[in-house]
């Protein structure tokens, strides 16, 4: 399923270095990949570049991806769950026109994976490698801002204040409030922001056979969770961790375990459900899958194809 | 002090020596020494800039002295400096072992948080994992220190000041702490409060036999209080003794003036 | 209402590209700007481009600006993303600015300095009235300015020269051996910060809020009660000792503008009272941004001082982490992105949390009747 992408010869991309980051800058983001593995959860402070996208667009996960690149991976990059989201399909071509590497939207089919705000449905294996976007590193900064505080609460292994927002969150809510975002502790040792992939995705984390790479490029911070690894859910005894389900099933696919998006039909109320993954979604439908509005205008959108151009 | 005859004294909680701390050449306080045992409250009284804010915040580990000792009889490691152990070590030595009183709740309540998680937040950075628990141990504290429990998820700002010490002594007793620093701790209060949350911090102090360090310059609460005073001046400690005995009967020049300023209550 | 496709193809963004470019030419039917105009006549814009994108070339700060329609923040961060893929070949050696050839020198502490006051090509004491005339285009070049009747000062002295023999101003200390400057383009943010990172991070600033931040600092928001002790511009030699060599040669020449507040300082008991320095320094000429820097500057340097620090300006850790425009102009805007996965999930929990309150009123109602 993977396609190729011919290089562009005149494309402006081609004036830069094999994957756009000159080689000293990929040894640097490595090492800092190096370090994150050998202490997941922590955050390693790196040089991170200024790249041809936007902070907060993806710098951190392109960087990433762009330092562990090379002509035989295969890559895949969604955001929000979706191939075909915007600045998905921006940042694919990107690498497409600078890495000559091949796409796809197979997850299994990938090498390296870059995500926003979302872990793939279908399982990881071995050799796998995804690429979180990090928009904001620090789990602790929405309750602390000073990042001088917040290094110094993580050295001293001291996250008492986190646990008394959860605690806040039930007097309030009768519940844990977070939905997406939701932190997480690694190896029992350092709390870590899970990016905001919703809290639905947080068990996939655990025991992940892939290797799982963090980027923050605005925040210049790099963090790992390498295969195998433990990480929980902060929760408390008699309040225990729990993720989203839905009453609805995929429109489309009919899928039951899989995170849906609300899609909005009309200014009547109507509205569908559908799965947030696309190619979860396409393929379950290709293997003949049917959902209680298959056939549906968006179906065409979604299936397996070639994409556009 | 003499050991009391027929009794061994108990081993000191806190042992205070050769504490001096410089701020350039400006003197804070020099060559302080003292012993606390478990159960004693100690009070130091002085002036505003007799040093005593100073002595309080190096013995609690919060300002590194320029010379001396504070050891301390830590569960982990026994009587040790407090300033020899790593950051790691005082820090979680202090979590689990010390409680801090400050004058201004401010600076001793999270303001953005519930009055209820403010009071729970120390068994959570001990470690405790029940919610339901917590909660409940927070609501026996809040009556304990004679708060209307049923406004448990009130924001401090919500209460008044008086109120707010209150949040704050439950908060800095929850956990079990075998040593209490209190600056202050009544001080920016009007004086009936003050009459009343000064009779709830004896009984405490009291029932629990907590080792308390309180600084004030108000001898009324001295005398409440305190078991033994020190009397602070320029920055050096000028008379010490059981408070009874200083106060009715000041040796120093100094102690005299302190004490024949206030009215005896 | 159809639904509208939050998802977009290649073919969507490529359009939108077209799109943009067609919005920029504007009307074909009027000439196109062209690269050297911008350069030339724009030449403040192209300042502070180059300045903000810590890159000095006024063409590629002219293209950018045209590219970037005339956005500033957009024309920088293009500058910026194209000069962090340059090869490095070394560090240039520190410019002289007392050798600068000034074509504008102001003093504000007196009425004359060494060197004189150099008024320069100034909006100052020009009044705001919209110049018709320049509406009325291809009218002949103006004429040049008259030469002054003296040659001037060269070296310039600077403002620090008038001090030198009182002692009255804290002193640059300059050593050989000074480690190699800190480099943001490089290394992440670390705290506490030293001059030099944050000298580096001020000057790469967004002008408009370093002069905000300097404004509530003179409003009083902690105050340094700054005087303006020299601004000057003007052209400076660029040195370099290349390896093969091993001595400085000449490699070209920038445009700066440089700025020292003065601020008084009472006196500690290790130091005696004198005025201490805030430093501001650009390329090209960005006057407004060299004074707001180095008030900025004076600001952070409480600690060394011993001033009390609660105002925005002499936070460190706020003023250094929100000051560059590319950074910040890239995350607001990210919220364009889809968030639609967030947003469901919060969706689901605020229509869990309203079903349970109507629940809860219901009962009530039910157990009051």
């Amino acid at each position: 399923m993977s396609t190729p992408v011919p290089a562009l010869a005149n494309a402006p991309e081609r004036y830069y270095n094999y994957a756009y980051l000159d080689e000293q800058t990929k040894r640097m983001i490595r090492r800092s990949i190096l370090k994150a593995l050998a202490i997941p959860g922590y955050q390693v402070p790196f040089g991170s570049r200024e790249m041809p996208v936007p902070y907060g667009w993806g710098t951190g996960g392109i960087q990433l991806t762009a330092a562990i690149i090379g002509p035989d991976d295969v890559y895949k990059c969604i955001d929000q769950g979706a191939d075909d989201t915007t600045n998905a399909v921006s940042i694919r071509r990107f690498f497409a026109n600078v890495a000559d590497v091949a796409t796809t939207e197979d997850t299994g089919e990938a090498t390296i994976i870059q995500t926003r705000h979302r872990i793939p449905e279908k399982p990881l294996k071995q050799g796998q490698v995804l690429v979180y976007q990090v928009p904001q590193p620090e789990p602790l900064r929405g309750l602390e801002a000073r990042e001088t505080e917040t290094r110094a609460m993580h050295a001293y292994e001291e996250y008492g204040l986190q646990y008394v927002s959860l605690y806040e969150n039930i007097s309030a809510y009768g519940r844990i409030a977070a939905t997406a975002g939701y932190p997480v502790m690694v190896e029992e040792r350092y709390l870590m922001s899970p990016s905001p992939i919703p809290k639905f995705d947080n068990p996939k984390m655990a025991q992940n056979e892939a290797v799982m790479l963090f980027g923050a490029g605005r925040e210049k911070r790099i963090y790992a969770v390498p295969p195998f690894t433990r990480v929980r859910s902060l929760d408390f005894e008699d309040y225990p961790f729990e993720t989203q389900t839905w009453e609805e099933t995929c429109a489309l696919c009919g899928a039951e375990d899989s995170y849906l998006d609300e899609v909005i039909l009309d200014d009547a109320g109507d509205k569908m459900f559908v799965c947030s993954d696309s190619h979860h979604c396409a393929e379950r439908r290709a293997a003949g899958h049917v959902g209680p509005m298959a056939g549906h205008a968006l179906d065409q959108d979604a299936a397996l194809k070639e994409p556009a151009e | 002090m003499n050991a009391i005859p027929g009794r061994i004294a108990p081993a000191p909680l806190l042992s205070v020596e050769g504490l001096t701390k410089w701020y350039g050449h400006v003197l804070g306080c020099r060559d302080v020494a003292f012993d606390l045992r478990p159960g004693e409250v100690l009070g130091i009284v002085g002036e505003s800039g007799s040093g005593k804010t100073t002595l309080l915040n190096c013995i609690s580990g919060k300002l590194t002295p320029t010379a001396g000792e504070v050891r301390f009889d830590t569960r982990r490691f026994g009587l040790t400096d407090i300033y020899g152990l790593s950051e790691p070590d005082r820090r979680r030595m202090q979590r689990e072992e010390w409680g801090f009183v400050h004058q201004n709740p401010r600076d001793g309540l999270r303001m953005r948080v519930s009055g209820g998680a403010n009071v729970a937040e120390p068994l959570m950075n001990l470690g405790a994992r029940h919610y339901g628990q917590m909660r409940q141990s927070t609501i026996d504290w809040l009556d304990r220190v004679e708060l209307d429990t049923r406004r448990i998820d009130d924001k401090p700002r919500n209460f008044s000041g008086g109120m707010q010490q209150r949040i704050q002594v439950a908060r800095n007793l929850i956990h079990g702490p075998r040593l209490v620093f209190m600056d202050e701790p009544t001080g920016g209060l009007d004086v009936s409060v003050q009459a009343r949350l000064l009779d709830l911090l004896r009984e405490l102090v009291r029932d629990l036999g907590l080792a308390v360090i309180i600084v004030t310059h108000d001898m009324a609460v001295a005398r409440l209080m305190a078991d033994r005073l020190m009397v602070m001046k320029g920055g050096e400690v000028v008379e010490t003794g059981l408070t009874d005995q200083v106060l009715d009967d000041p040796q120093h020049p100094y102690t005299q003036l302190l004490v024949s300023s206030v009215l005896q209550i | 209402m159809a639904y509208v496709s939050v998802k977009g193809g290649e073919k969507a963004i490529t359009h939108a590209h077209q799109w943009l470019a067609e919005d920029r030419r504007g009307d074909p039917g009027v000439h196109e700007l062209e690269v050297a105009q911008v350069r030339e006549q724009l030449s403040l814009a192209v300042d502070r481009v180059m300045s903000e994108g810590s890159c000095y070339d006024r063409d590629l700060a002219a293209l950018a600006v045209k590219q970037a329609r005339g956005d500033l923040p957009e024309a920088i961060f293009l500058l910026r993303a194209y000069r962090t893929t340059l090869p490095r070949f070394g560090a240039s050696l520190p410019v002289e600015t007392e050798a600068m050839a000034v074509r504008r020198r102001v003093s504000a502490a007196f009425k004359d300095i060494p060197g004189g006051q150099v008024l320069g090509p100034t909006f100052d004491y020009t009044h705001r009235l919209l110049d018709f005339a320049l509406a009325a285009e291809g009218g002949a070049p103006p004429e040049p300015a008259p030469q002054a009747e003296e040659p001037q000062a060269y070296p310039m002295p600077n403002i620090a020269s008038v001090f030198r023999h009182e002692d009255l101003l804290e002193h640059d200390v300059r050593t050989d051996e000074a480690p190699e400057p800190y480099d943001l383009t490089r290394q992440p943010m670390k705290f506490p910060a030293d001059r030099d990172q944050r000298l580096q991070a001020l000057a790469r600033g967004d002008e408009g809020f370093l002069l905000s931040l300097a404004y509530s600092s003179q409003r009083g928001w902690g105050s340094t009660h700054p005087l303006c002790g020299e601004i000057r511009m003007g052209e400076v030699a660029v040195e370099y000792v290349p390896d093969e060599l091993g001595f400085a040669i000449e490699i070209g020449e920038v445009t700066l503008t440089e700025c020292t507040m003065l601020s008084g300082f009472a006196g500690s008991a290790e130091r005696p009272p004198q005025y201490t320095r805030g430093y501001g320094l650009t390329f090209g000429h960005c006057e407004r941004k060299a004074m707001s820097m180095a008030i900025v500057d004076r600001a952070l340097r409480h600690r060394e001082v011993g001033e009390q620090a609660d105002a925005p300006v002499q936070d460190e850790e706020f003023v250094l982490y929100h000051s560059d425009n590319v950074e910040a102009s890239g995350f607001v805007q990210h919220l364009k992105l889809p968030h639609y996965v967030d947003f469901q999930a919060d969706l689901q929990l605020i229509r869990r949390l309203r079903k349970e309150h109507f629940e809860r009123r219901a009962a009530l109602k039910e157990a009051a009747e």
